[in-house]
């Protein structure tokens, strides 16, 4: 997600959508990334974070945070 | 001299940049962005352009390329290497220069020539300007707005790091009017609107430009 004090252009633009739309009381709205990873158990959550933090981030301007979910039906 | 023009996936101005250096009157040497080596050149140019389509954030993938291992440990070396736009934004993406460039406030894409003014003489590409002079450049770009926190922002002033701030109107919404830096040693300089498109009355608004391709040729002298 984009920093709360880097200015969000696309976020407002959706905003300004959402109230053309006639939907009230929606204050903000920020836009982000999203990204799913298939990974090994043996990826542990520093390592996710260090891809995070490398490649998937930029720490200049964005913030992350990473969740881990088990894939159903998952060869374990 | 030699200047070595990279080429990515993607890159549009290497062309024109390549001509802007020979205009100058050095030689330019093509880049490609997977080879391991820098062909001995005395500087680069990272020039404009959409690197792998800018996927994931414009100029992240770029950062990664094999040429830009390379082209990072030249830099300690005293390397000099300019930036234009999204040259700009893949030094900033690879670290070696601070900040960042994100979506243009208007959102859209910007394509207009631009007055600038040089806040500093004192770099590898600006040494044939003078502080305080305006040139007359082509902006175009979406991904324009410089953005770094306000510690950064006090040092890049403070140290004399803004190279280049925009006149009239701000065509992105980038924060202090910036649209270029330096390293702090002022051998690397990252600009978003393009000099190599202002080099000849026939295809530019000015021949301004010319002066970043011709103020390196002293750097690299004076280095050698």
């Amino acid at each position: 997600m984009p920093k709360p004090e880097i200015l969000d252009p696309q976020g407002q633009a959706v905003a300004g959508a959402l109230a053309r739309l006639g939907i009230a009381g929606v204050g903000d709205v920020r836009q982000g990334k999203h990204f799913e990873l298939d990974v090994d158990d043996s990826v542990d959550d520093d390592t996710l974070h260090r891809i995070a933090g490398d490649l998937l981030a930029n720490p200049v301007i964005e913030d992350w945070v990473v969740t881990r979910v088990t894939r159903e039906g998952a060869a374990r | 001299m030699r200047i070595g023009v990279v080429t990515f996936p993607g890159s549009l101005d290497d062309r024109d940049a390549a001509r802007a250096v020979r205009r100058a009157g050095a030689e330019a040497v093509a880049l490609w962005h997977a080879d391991h080596d820098l062909a001995g050149v005395d500087a680069v140019v990272i020039p404009g352009g959409f690197s792998y389509g800018d996927y994931l954030r414009a100029g992240a993938i770029a950062s990664l390329a094999p040429i830009m291992r390379e082209i990072v440990a030249a830099v300690a070396q005293g390397l000099p290497v300019l930036g234009i736009c999204n040259g700009f934004q893949i030094l900033c993406e690879a670290g070696l220069l601070p900040g960042a460039l994100v979506r243009n406030s208007g959102l859209h894409f910007v394509c207009r020539d631009q007055r600038l003014r040089v806040e500093s003489a004192s770099t590898a590409w600006t040494a044939d300007l003078a502080a305080g002079q305006e040139l007359l450049i082509p902006v175009k770009n979406a991904e324009g707005r410089y953005v770094a926190d306000a510690a950064t922002l006090e040092r890049l002033s403070g140290e004399g790091r803004v190279v280049f701030r925009y006149l009239e109107q701000n065509p992105n919404g980038a924060m202090a009017d910036i649209a270029g830096i330096s390293s702090a040693d002022g051998r690397v300089v990252g600009l978003m609107p393009h000099p190599e498109h202002a080099i000849d009355p026939l295809t530019g608004p000015s021949t301004d430009g010319l002066a970043l391709f011709t103020s390196v040729l002293r750097a690299t002298a004076s280095v050698a």
